[in-house]
């Protein structure tokens, strides 16, 4: 079991780099039924990811070569096989490259901006470890485990245009009211606010485990050297930090690529289309149009824009290892 | 610590405070306005707290509406993620203390399926339910995410642990593979279990994509699929909105305070979102 503290985020990233379990022979008591038990311990739980996590790709990849729709489903006879046909269409439709976009436009503000803010907080976080701190850490990590719905009925509310809190107080200080989620260009922005507020608790935790995990002779070293804490920082704390530095990016990255809760509750995409993500363009082609193909054919390119991506991050760190 | 450093630690603490407090600002402000009279949470100016405070938005909720069965729903759905658990501690046991054929091939299809992001899984997890009938049932509802890559690894990793000559002794004893699982293996993994347990009830708790997609019937709705119906209504009612947003996440604030540690640790190891 990994400690809370230093330890966990080699444990996150480290799928290829725990060592495994060691094995001893192991006498073979109870015959052919001690054979086949680890396969009844393992059946249950592959069954189902097999059934919910592998075969789904198969099929995904297999029905967006079919024009399915709400009426194949009933008369599966109907289901016609089109080639590529969805995929053509797919990049000749304006509405998926618009969504394209602005999946790209939040991955660009939305990255470096969780990176910054949690960072700064953990640095903050780490300058004391009293009670007072670690009490702090609580309120930070809060967003992170409370359910979207709910998160977006009180931004909602915030943000309403009326009534709204944000409104008000800027009534107060004379200032005009703000379309916060009507406005398609501050819309955007709001939206990805409140994303950046939900995701800024867990990555701070994760900073702050690196944080602590550095030597403290190395600091004490730099400052006997005559460093300043700012030198300190940038010289001998960052560096440290690749690890989870690397971590927090590739799943930030890979999370605003299928973002999707925040704008699917606040805007359900609007207004008129300005925070429809690439997930949200498959969610509502599959479910709100029911054209099955062609929302399939959208989700196999946004696996192989997840893919590429990460395959692309893992050569850099590789390279960057060397 | 060095007397001059003490400055600094005040004012980085202050300026913490003060963003923890920004931070957590939204809850406050759902929990205190749902306890508004409805005319009051639109008033101009806004108020903080209640001037008479009134559980009037929440009696609503239950009467009115049909939240009373979302509550049921949501809590079913959270225990079938009980069974979830159960079978996750089974296959990590069984890739931590088994080498059988097959092992290495079947571990690295686990661990794939982390990769695939729900957007691709939706609309086929959708059809294979539908092919199975258990779309608008609650089972439907918690199968996509019965089971995780990630918590079959955290347990793979703690059992791995467990001292091989303990299971070897209890076999000599002629006990049966699972009852040394059951008697032996479960009662030291308490600490993964606690994580793990409480990891699952607050995505259980959470979870709305799924709901969304199975459940077509009001019946079947949990929480956050009926609160997210508060937002479509034509006239907003914005006490009624935060009472609901209050039923779903206070419980969760309330399992965050008692099971802090737990959640971190979890969290920290899982790197979940």
């Amino acid at each position: 079991m990994t400690t809370p503290g230093g330890a966990a985020p080699a444990a996150v990233g480290g799928t290829a780099v725990v060592p495994g379990p060691t094995h001893r022979p192991r006498r073979r008591l109870g015959g052919w039924r001690a054979v086949l038990a680890p396969y009844g311990f393992v059946a249950p739980a592959l069954v189902l990811l097999a059934m919910f996590g592998l075969l789904p790709i198969l099929v995904a990849a297999g029905v967006s070569l079919t024009d399915l729709d709400i009426k194949g489903l009933g008369q599966p006879e109907t289901i016609e096989f089109i080639g590529l046909g969805n995929y053509e269409r797919l990049f000749s439709d304006p509405d998926f490259w618009r969504a394209l976009g602005t999946t790209a436009y939040f991955v660009v503000i939305g990255v470096p901006t969780i990176i910054a803010v949690s960072l700064a907080i953990a640095v903050a976080l780490n300058v004391s470890r009293s009670r007072f701190f670690r009490a702090l850490r609580a309120f930070y990590f809060l967003p992170a485990i409370t359910a979207i719905v709910a998160i977006s009925l009180i931004w909602g509310y915030l943000y309403n245009s009326q009534f709204g809190l944000l409104n008000q107080l800027l009534g107060t200080l004379g200032l005009g009211p703000v379309g916060w989620l009507s406005d398609p260009g501050t819309a955007r922005l709001s939206v990805a606010l409140v994303a950046v507020w939900r995701a800024t608790g867990l990555n701070t935790i994760i900073f702050l485990a690196a944080l602590q995990s550095v030597p403290r002779e190395y600091l004490e070293a730099a400052a006997l050297d005559g460093a300043s804490r700012w030198t300190t920082f940038w010289r001998v704390t960052f560096p440290l930090l690749r690890f989870a530095l690397f971590f927090v990016t590739v799943t930030t990255l890979i999370g605003w690529l299928q973002f999707f809760d925040e704008p699917y509750v606040l805007t359900q995409g609007g207004p008129v289309g300005a925070t429809t993500s690439i997930s949200l363009f498959i969610f509502k082609n599959g479910f709100s149009l029911n054209q099955f193909g062609y929302a399939s054919a959208g989700s196999i390119v946004l696996f192989v824009i997840i893919a590429a991506v990460t395959a692309l991050q893992l050569r850099m760190r590789r390279s960057d290892d060397d | 610590m060095i007397d001059h450093r003490r400055p600094a630690i005040v004012l980085t603490g202050g300026l913490l405070a003060v963003g923890a407090l920004v931070t957590s600002f939204p809850f406050l402000w759902m929990i205190t306005s749902s306890l508004k009279p409805a005319t009051e949470a639109v008033s101009v100016p806004p108020r903080l707290w209640p001037s008479e405070p009134t559980f009037a938005a929440y009696v609503r909720l239950f009467t009115e509406l049909d939240f009373s069965r979302y509550l049921v729903n949501t809590v079913v759905v959270t225990l079938i993620g009980g069974v979830g658990l159960f079978f996750m501690a089974m296959a990590g046991y069984g890739f931590a203390k088994y080498r059988f054929r097959g092992r290495g091939v079947l571990f690295l299809l686990v661990l794939m399926t982390l990769m695939i992001p729900v957007q691709v899984t939706m609309i086929p997890t959708y059809l294979i339910l539908n092919e199975l009938h258990l779309t608008d049932t609650l089972v439907g509802i918690a199968a996509p995410t019965l089971v995780s890559a990630f918590g079959i690894f955290l347990f793979r990793q703690f059992m791995a642990t467990i001292p091989d000559e303990l299971l070897e002794a209890a076999r000599l004893d002629g006990a049966g593979e699972m009852r040394i699982f059951l008697r032996i293996v479960l009662p030291l993994s308490r600490p993964i279990i606690a994580v793990q347990a409480v990891l699952t009830f607050i995505a259980g708790w959470n979870s709305f994509l799924w709901p969304l997609i199975i459940a077509t019937d009001q019946d079947k709705y949990t929480l956050s699929v009926g609160l997210s119906l508060l937002n479509q209504q034509v006239t907003v009612n914005p006490t009624l909105q935060m009472a609901g947003a209050s039923l779903m996440v206070v419980p969760i604030i309330v399992v965050f305070v008692i099971f802090q540690r737990h959640i971190v640790q979890g969290f920290t190891m899982s790197g979940l979102k």
